[in-house]
């Protein structure tokens, strides 16, 4: 019995010990950064907690430690809140069209002969196999005024060689890489939701005299949200704290936090404002974290 | 075992007395006509060149082992497949090409297939609301259907919170809200387990009546389709091999795999010696040359090979020779009982090697039986227990 508890122990202590050293301690020195004040210094921030001072330099160094950056980050005059802002803006607009792209993808995937399937599935992992940077490049070698779509437009006569289009630097082109990088994540939950969804419903829904528009709307849309969720979810988080896709595809005016929170680290070297711009950051994101939990729980309950 | 004979069709073998055979009236217009209906998947003939008329009010079941088309042609009807060849009518109207949205059938599906986002109130009111009924009716109708699938108290569950037997009552009521012209019933009972699916079946009986609507019901147990059906289709690779009421299905099945396929059936092989009106004598290799008599006519002549079909429970077993009669008397040796509880059924092989299984109520409580293993006994049967069969 002893023996077993204590095996179970084990198993339940190693997924702990994980969170806690990848996620737990990690956030704590951030944020503990965040309550430290710039220093010309390395590291460039004070107090710094050094263990081997003894006792009273710790307590010291905790007495040194304020919110003064967080007040500096939501204060009006800074254009902090504007930028996380946004960045929820772009998120949310993106993963809208992330929903709509993708819905009929995986619709159709979930819909194919089983045996083609698992090549829909890998071809839609596929853009992985090349870096993530090189595929952001490679937008702007299309995007560009002389780019391939340019070229293309000018080609079929559609726009005139004189005015190509201005995407480029834009936030429709933070749009477009947005919408292409994180389409898989999109697609992939809400896939296994619509291939798990029983195809004898909607023959119920017709046989009971609801045509197959209706049935959409009634049976495979209620059915597949935790999909929704899951894939909105997974492609808002990371599209509301984007760097490079801002970066490279936006223009000077597209205000991202990401790209404002890597100004303050590298370019004003300001570790501790930039600290609490992440922490910040995160409280933002716990919001549609904890819904989506509480979703999750509603969902389990229905099994 | 069931007899067969269900109460409400009353059909006494030869037909004279019936109270509901619609199929016997020339007049009669069928509800529902498959006319030379057939459908192929790719290579597959699913159904093949099949032509059948059900009548309304009729509680009718498709019987057949898996794969034999029956379901196949349930959905033709429904709409989820359209004939390749062929005409279906429902009611006078032609309905192939139909979408299933627009026919006037309901299907109960083997699945259930509720839908399990909604309670079940909402399951049964999904066909009402998409006919666009009144607030008020819908209400009314729900309620009734609850009531009649008893299922007042269950109404804001949703299906997982619901047992096996409840979701194919809340299926069931959502089939028949909409008083569909048909209800297809595919492989209804399934699901559940014995006691309960018998006690279904009369259920469903009762509400077919109450309701007076039209049944199609595609099964593969036999007993079922003998204790709900007016009559039995027994389907064979996309053909119907027999279409009759229960009881002349069980006991003038029409081929040996009629016989086979419902019930338990001995198949004795015999060449015809004689062919008389309401009678034919036969003779086996059993026990050189055993006589076998059958009252029945037959289209055959005298040499030709044929088979007598016999029910188990027709076949008398007796440890002395039985004195009544010259033919259908086989001496063997008792090679397996099966005690049943209800019955003893005894495998007596006989001279020659062949089989037979006669089963035997067990009238009294004794625990030990008058015949044992390896006792020489006799079987014997009536001339009018057996059937000849010529294919």
């Amino acid at each position: 019995m002893a023996a077993k508890a204590k095996g179970r122990w084990l198993v339940l202590a190693v997924p702990y010990l994980w969170l806690l050293v990848l996620f737990l301690v990690p956030f704590l020195i951030v944020f503990k950064i965040s309550l430290s004040q710039d220093a010309i210094a390395q590291p460039p921030y004070e107090p710094v907690f050094d263990l081997a001072a003894g006792w009273d330099a710790i307590t010291d160094a905790f007495s040194q430690l304020n919110f003064d950056n967080y007040a500096y980050v939501l204060s009006w005059d800074n254009e902090f809140i504007e930028a996380y802002g946004s960045s929820l803006w772009i998120a949310g607009i993106s993963t809208l069209l992330l929903l709509a792209v993708g819905y009929p993808i995986a619709y159709g995937m979930a819909r194919a002969p089983k045996s083609i399937r698992p090549t829909l599935l890998m071809l839609v992992i596929l853009p992985f196999w090349t870096s993530f940077l090189i595929r952001v490049y490679a937008w702007i070698g299309i995007l560009s005024p002389e780019g391939l779509l340019n070229q293309l437009l000018i080609a079929l006569g559609i726009i005139s060689p004189d005015a190509p289009l201005q995407i480029l630097a834009t936030d429709t082109a933070v749009y477009i890489g947005i919408v292409y990088s994180y389409l898989p994540f999109m697609i992939l939950p809400l896939y296994s939701a619509l291939e798990k969804m029983d195809e004898t419903l909607l023959e119920a829904a017709a046989d009971l005299g609801c045509p197959p528009f209706a049935a959409f709307w009634k049976i495979t849309w209620p059915l597949s949200l935790p999909g929704v969720f899951a894939g909105c979810l997974l492609c808002f988080i990371p599209a509301v704290g984007e760097f490079v896709i801002p970066d490279l595809l936006g223009g000077s005016d597209t205000m991202m936090i990401g790209k404002v929170l890597w100004t303050e680290f590298s370019v004003n070297r300001s570790w501790t404002v930039s600290s609490a711009v992440a922490v910040l950051l995160l409280l933002v994101l716990v919001v549609p974290i904890v819904f989506y939990q509480n979703v999750q729980a509603k969902e389990m309950e229905g099994r | 075992m069931s007899t067969g004979v269900t109460e409400k069709t009353q059909t006494t073998i030869g037909g004279i007395r019936r109270k509901f055979a619609p199929w016997t009236d020339p007049a009669a217009v069928p509800l529902i006509r498959y006319e030379n209906v057939s459908k192929r998947f790719g290579e597959f003939t699913a159904v093949d060149n099949l032509s059948l008329d059900i009548y309304e009010r009729e509680f009718f079941a498709l019987l057949g082992p898996s794969g034999c088309g029956k379901t196949t042609l349930m959905r033709m009807l429904a709409g989820f497949e359209d004939p390749t060849e062929g005409r279906i009518t429902l009611a006078g109207q032609d309905i192939v090409g139909m979408p299933p949205y627009k026919r006037q059938t309901n299907m109960m599906f083997q699945s259930y297939a509720l839908f399990p986002h909604m309670s079940v109130w909402d399951n049964i009111a999904f066909g009402l609301k998409q006919d666009r009924m009144g607030k008020g009716d819908i209400t009314a109708r729900v309620e009734e259907m609850l009531k009649l699938v008893k299922l007042e108290k269950f109404a804001k569950r949703k299906p997982h919170q619901l047992s096996g037997g409840q979701r194919q009552r809340v299926a069931l009521a959502r089939s028949l809200a909409k008083r569909p012209k048909v209800l297809l019933l595919d492989e209804p009972l399934g699901a559940l387990d014995k006691k309960l699916r018998e006690e279904t079946q009369f259920e469903l009986m009762d509400i077919q009546m109450q309701l007076g609507m039209t049944f199609l019901i595609v099964t593969h147990d036999q007993e079922e389709a003998m204790t709900v059906a007016d009559r039995i289709a027994v389907m064979d690779h996309g053909k119907l091999i027999q279409v009759a009421p229960p009881a002349v299905i069980y006991e003038q099945p029409n081929s040996r795999y009629v016989a086979d396929f419902v019930g338990d059936v001995n198949i004795i092989e015999a060449k015809v010696e004689t062919v008389a009106p309401g009678n034919v004598s036969l003779y086996t290799g059993i026990g050189g040359g055993a006589k076998l008599s059958i009252a029945q006519n037959v289209e055959a002549k005298p040499g030709d090979t044929a088979f007598v079909a016999i029910r188990p429970e027709k076949v008398r077993i007796d440890v002395d020779p039985p004195a009544w009669q010259e033919a259908n008397c086989l001496r063997g040796e008792v090679w397996d009982i099966g005690y049943l509880g209800d019955l003893s059924i005894y495998h007596v092989e006989l001279e020659g090697g062949v089989r037979i299984k006669a089963a035997k109520p067990n009238l009294t409580r004794m625990v030990e039986r008058p015949i044992t293993w390896e006792d020489k006994v006799w079987v014997s049967w009536l001339p009018d227990s057996g059937v000849v069969l010529t294919r």
